[in-house]
């Protein structure tokens, strides 16, 4: 009898050994060790032994059993220890210098700068305002102490509309609406009136590719008691030491803008050369940024401003022309072009 | 305009100053100066006056002759030279060797076989004129082997300041008025003006001269006659041609000179021909021919000068061919004169023709100066020809005078406007040497402006600032920041919102902000088979296909997707920007700012495209307001609109705009089998929607339940009706798990998850409202799927 426990132990080692997978050593298990398996099927054999016999049968049978089911449960190890071993060979070595393709939405390069400028506004306490697009000739002109006859009026700078209002020519058109809106709170908390806005302007002239009848600029306004040419310097200085992330070196020049007295053609050390000449400067070492001025005394009582009591600055900013400088955008056209080839790359909101 | 400084050193002394400092102290205080600045003459040396004392004709040369000259250094030296003028006897500019001229160093040169030991000149190789006809012609008092630098200003700097920041200075279009502005900088006295006293000629007989018209402020003029002298002296010439003038006549050469030296346009008219001065304006429009040579119409609103009623002058622009100075002109009346400036800036337009006298006229010139300036050009003109008679008396009729302007301020205002200490010494010594006059008593100054700045341009007291700050120097200016009292500035929601949706459509939806114009664009659109809406339109455009302004921006972002099939399968453009909606009960433009967004797929077909749309505004409406979005189906009323599936966008009753699906003409248009869905809001309406705060409840301990219905319905709006209506806050969530197709029609399922706050709910009261929402849509024909 126990020649048959050694040569059933045998064949189960034997056809384990040659077990190719999972399913196979199922079958193999259940062959042997199931209810009615082969190594149950030995005790079968068993009724005519004696008791000495019996037991002593039996406990190599029991043996045989645990021997058996420690086997398969090695044969099972090795066999899941091969399968992950082949699932990790079966990986391949994906690729990871193929060019990236982030479908990124993008801004307008006007937002960005826009943005650029009134964050660095903001800390200095200033509003965001924003305006329409078609003024009347009392917000254009009119309120901004532009006379009647003035050439800025002219038709062939300015957009009328068939009902005598038009296309605002100048972002200066909100500042009467914006002294009247804050005026309030100036007279009453002494809470200074300091607004930028930002806007869409246009002018009746051909294009080309310095030239477009539809274009950005950004004007600011500081009113308050005491407000001086000094500050005016000043705050022009830090702000665009802060738009250039650099220290900037300014320099006033008289300039002639009927909403302002005195005004001023404000310019920049040159960006590209420091100041020592180059050709982006014309080799004068310096870059016409930014008219500027104390705000005429006519602009503020058309605002209800005492001028008597109350001072204060206005500067303008060319965003189309910071936007062109910024990213070496050469023809302006190219902006307002719907073009997504120049104008899907602005994907950055620094 | 060219300006020289040999003239204004004229009228100031600036010897021993740095001249390049000095302009570059003009250009920060007064007005801008070109980078360019010439310094002429300096380049030209050795150049001496020589006599002509042999002329032989060249063997081989009709044109070269073989001259002998005598350049002051005792011998005759061999000259080649083919100017047609070379006569023996005459004195010329000559170039001896050695000599330079630019570039050029004289050297002997063989010229067809003989050598030339230096060069005769003509003015233009000199630099002084453009006048190449033939060598210098010199006069022949002036000693031989004189340095011709000695004689003549050939060296001189000239400058050139831009137009266009001289528009607000009337007094600055002329020498005299930038001498003024160098006298202050440099704190050197300004000269008087040398002039003839005019009161000698009061008892002779006046000029037949009358104003008929307000347009014209002051005329003055007086008659002169026996003018021997055809040619202006070569300093004249110079000047001229330096400032960028050539010189035509003694006559045209004065009033150009004075016009550049006073800044006072002047005219002579052969006094034969204008014998009765008139200036007025005639009712009807007819044609006149200039001086120039061309003929312009002249309407109803164009100052003339006349002779009685024959027009001679385009007051103020240009003389008439008719009355012009000629050959035989013998007496002669000189006009010095003031017009309205706003008035002749107008003919101009009208005439398209801006002279240099009409550019000034523009500014609003001085009419004090009218006067003075014929003092001027007589003193000039019997300098130069001593045998000139002055035959009538000074003829002035002075129709409108400026008001005087009187000015008084504190010194404390000053301290206030430029935030820095300057001395009532300085303020009184930089406001006389301006001209102005003005004293001060107790820290009070009182100021009359002088007529010259106040014609339009110095008029209260904010203008005296600029005239103290600009002189005493920006750059010299102690900067300092305001003293403003704090406070917390309050973000604006609109422009808020505004950055959000961007930041939304471009992060989170990969869409690209474009922006377009505001008007249509007729051809474009006419492409694509969009209609022109009718609306308001520009009164001026130059381009009729940019004549009417856009009611929406839709159409103007369709033809910008256009423009980009060929950039990538599938894509999405958005722009925030103003349309108009008509006008209002007072005529004025309705202007809305909106949102347009149009989707572009080739990958995608319309139901997807469009439910992706759809998306995109639930999410702004979501993240930027905690808003549940509704749609409501619209009719279709523009060229663009598919008639299927426009809908309008809702949210909490107010409608913001509508998406759509672009028509198939235009779709098929932009591309052909491309699907193209668009939307548009209004950016403010959106903005004043009330955010909805965040409502914290407190999730429930206990098991929750979810039903699975499925109901045969095309749709799935009043299946959520249905729900809503049972009003039972027991109802936490409802889902849609999916939609079939079958023979039964099309069916949507539904998963209603149900739970309580204070414990476990039975089956029995979950179906009891499932069955409330059975019943009620089985009774609008929505039967449950069995």
């Amino acid at each position: 009898m126990s020649q048959k426990v050694n040569e059933l132990k045998d064949t189960l080692v034997a056809r384990l050994s040659s077990a190719k997978d999972m399913t196979e050593v199922e079958t193999i298990r259940v062959e042997y060790l199931g209810k009615n398996g082969l190594i149950t099927g030995l005790l079968k054999g068993m009724k005519d032994l004696s008791i000495e016999e019996k037991k002593e049968f039996g406990g190599k049978v029991n043996e045989l059993k645990n021997e058996a089911g420690e086997l398969i449960l090695k044969k099972q190890e090795e066999l899941k220890a091969e399968e992950i071993k082949k699932e990790l060979e079966k990986m391949p070595e994906i690729d990871v210098s193929i060019p990236l393709d982030l479908k990124r939405g993008s801004y307008h390069p006007i937002t960005l700068v826009q943005r650029e400028l009134e964050k660095i506004f903001k800390t200095m306490g200033f509003n965001v305002e924003d305006y329409s697009e078609v003024v009347t000739d009392y917000e254009c002109f009119e309120s901004l102490n532009i006379p009647k006859h003035h050439p800025a009026r002219d038709m062939q700078d300015t957009y009328y509309l068939t009902n005598g209002q038009l296309l605002k020519s100048q972002t200066s058109a909100a500042q009467n609406a914006i002294y009247k809106k804050y005026k309030e709170a100036l007279f009453n908390e002494g809470k200074p009136i300091k607004a930028i806005f930002p806007g869409r302007c246009f002018r009746n002239e051909a294009t080309d590719a310095c030239h477009e009848n539809t274009f950005f600029q950004m004007e600011g306004v500081m009113v308050d008691k005491d407000i001086s040419i000094s500050n005016l310097i000043f705050f022009m200085k830090k702000m665009l030491s802060e738009v250039f992330k650099k220290d900037i070196k300014v320099r006033l020049r008289p300039g002639f803008f009927p909403f302002v007295e005195p005004g001023f053609e404000l310019d920049i050390s040159c960006l590209i050369c420091g100041g020592e000449g180059c050709p982006s400067c014309k080799h004068s070492g310096w870059l016409e940024l930014c008219p500027c001025g104390m705000i005429h005394p006519e602009v503020l009582k058309a605002g209800g401003i005492d001028p008597d009591e109350y001072t204060g600055f206005a500067f303008g900013l060319g965003l189309t022309r910071l936007a062109m400088m910024k990213y070496g955008v050469k023809d302006i056209r190219d902006l307002n072009s719907g073009s997504l080839k120049s104008l899907a790359q602005f994907t950055f909101d620094e | 305009m060219l300006l020289s400084m040999n003239w204004i050193s004229d009228f100031v002394d600036l010897s021993g100053l740095d001249k390049l400092k000095l302009i570059n102290q003009f250009s920060l205080s007064t007005a801008e100066v070109e980078n360019e600045i010439f310094f002429k003459g300096s380049d030209i040396s050795g150049i001496v006056v020589a006599q002509i004392m042999e002329v032989n004709d060249h063997p081989d040369s009709k044109k070269l002759h073989l001259l002998k000259v005598d350049a002051g250094d005792n011998k005759l030296t061999d000259v080649v030279c083919g100017a047609p003028n070379v006569r023996v006897g005459m004195k010329t500019a000559f170039a001896k060797v050695g000599a330079k001229i630019g570039e050029i160093e004289i050297a002997p040169r063989a010229l067809a076989g003989y050598t030339s030991f230096g060069m005769c000149c003509s003015e233009k190789e000199l630099g002084m004129s453009d006048d190449n006809s033939g060598i210098m012609d010199l006069p022949l008092d002036l000693p031989n082997g004189k340095d011709l630098k000695e004689i003549y200003e050939i060296e001189d700097i000239i400058f050139e300041v831009d137009n266009k920041s001289l528009t607000n200075r009337p007094d600055l279009w002329g020498h005299y008025g930038i001498a003024r502005e160098f006298a202050a900088l440099s704190g050197r006295p300004l000269k008087e003006i040398p002039t003839v006293d005019l009161t000698k000629f009061e008892s002779l007989p006046k000029v037949d001269m009358k104003i008929e018209d307000p347009l014209c402020l002051r005329y003055s003029c007086i008659q002169v006659e026996n003018i021997t002298k055809n040619v202006s002296p070569q300093n004249m010439k110079i000047r001229l041609f330096y400032c960028g003038m050539r010189s035509i006549n003694l006559l045209a050469d004065l009033t150009n000179y004075l016009m550049l030296e006073m800044g006072q346009p002047m005219h002579a008219f052969d006094s034969r021909t204008v014998e009765k001065i008139r200036i007025k304006r005639f009712e009807d429009k007819f044609s006149f021919t200039t001086l120039d040579g061309v003929e312009r119409d002249i309407d109803e609103n164009t100052l003339m000068i006349c002779n009685d009623n024959t027009p001679v002058a385009i007051a103020g622009i240009m003389g008439g061919l008719d009355s012009e100075i000629k050959e035989d002109t013998t007496r002669l009346t000189l006009e010095s004169a003031t017009f309205d400036s706003v008035s002749v800036r107008k003919s101009t337009v009208r005439l398209g023709h801006r002279t240099d006298a009409s550019q000034r006229y523009e500014k609003s010139l001085d009419p004090e100066m009218t006067v003075p300036a014929i003092g001027r050009f007589l003193n000039l003109l019997l300098e130069i020809d001593p045998s000139v008679k002055v035959v009538s008396a000074l003829t002035d009729e002075y129709a409108k005078k400026y008001d005087t302007v009187n000015l008084t301020f504190d010194k404390a205002f000053v301290d206030k406007y430029t935030g820095i200490e300057i001395s009532k010494e300085t303020i009184l010594k930089t406001l006389i040497s301006l001209g102005f006059k003005a004293e001060c008593e107790n820290d009070t100054f009182s100021v009359t402006v002088p007529s010259f700045r106040a014609t339009k341009d110095v008029t209260m007291k904010a203008d005296i600032i600029e005239e103290i700050t600009r002189i005493y120097g920006y750059d010299n200016f102690d900067v300092n920041t305001a003293m403003a009292p704090l406070y917390p500035v309050r973000a604006d929601i609109e422009k808020q919102n505004e950055d959000n949706i961007k930041d939304i459509l471009v992060k989170k939806y990969s869409l690209h902000e474009l922006h377009s114009y505001v008007w249509t664009y007729n051809d474009e659109y006419k492409a694509l088979g969009i209609e022109v809406e009718d609306n308001i339109r520009l009164l001026n455009a130059t381009n009729p296909n940019i004549e009417t302004i856009r009611k929406s921006i839709i159409p103007t972002q369709l033809c910008q997707v256009k423009v980009n099939t060929g950039y990538a399968p599938e894509f999405g453009v958005f722009e925030i920007g103003r349309v108009v909606e008509g006008l209002d009960e007072n005529n004025l433009c309705i202007e809305k700012k909106k949102l347009a967004v149009t989707l572009f797929s080739k990958e995608k077909d319309v139901p997807a495209l469009y439910l992706h749309l759809r998306d995109i505004i639930a999410t702004l409406c979501d993240d930027l307001k905690h808003k549940t979005v509704t749609f409501k189906t619209e009719e279709a009323t523009h060229s663009y609109e598919h008639i299927k599936n426009l809908n309008g966008i809702y949210v909490d009753g107010v409608r913001l705009g509508c998406m759509g699906i672009v028509h198939p003409t235009v779709s098929k248009k932009i591309d052909k089998k491309a699907s193209i869905v668009f939307m548009e809001m209004d950016v403010k309406e959106f903005a004043e929607l009330k955010n909805e705060s965040i409502a914290y409840t407190e999730p429930s301990r206990f098991p929750e339940m979810e039903i699975d219905l499925t109901f045969i319905s095309e749709k799935y709006e009043p299946i959520g009706e249905a729900i809503k209506n049972q009003n039972c806050d027991l109802i936490k969530k409802v889902t849609v798990t999916g939609t079939y197709e079958d023979e039964a029609g099309k069916s949507i399922t539904v998963r209603i998850l149900f739970s309580h706050n204070d414990r476990t709910l039975t089956r029995e009261e979950v179906m009891e409202i499932a069955n409330k929402i059975i019943e009620e849509l089985s009774k609008n024909n929505i039967p449950l799927k069995s």
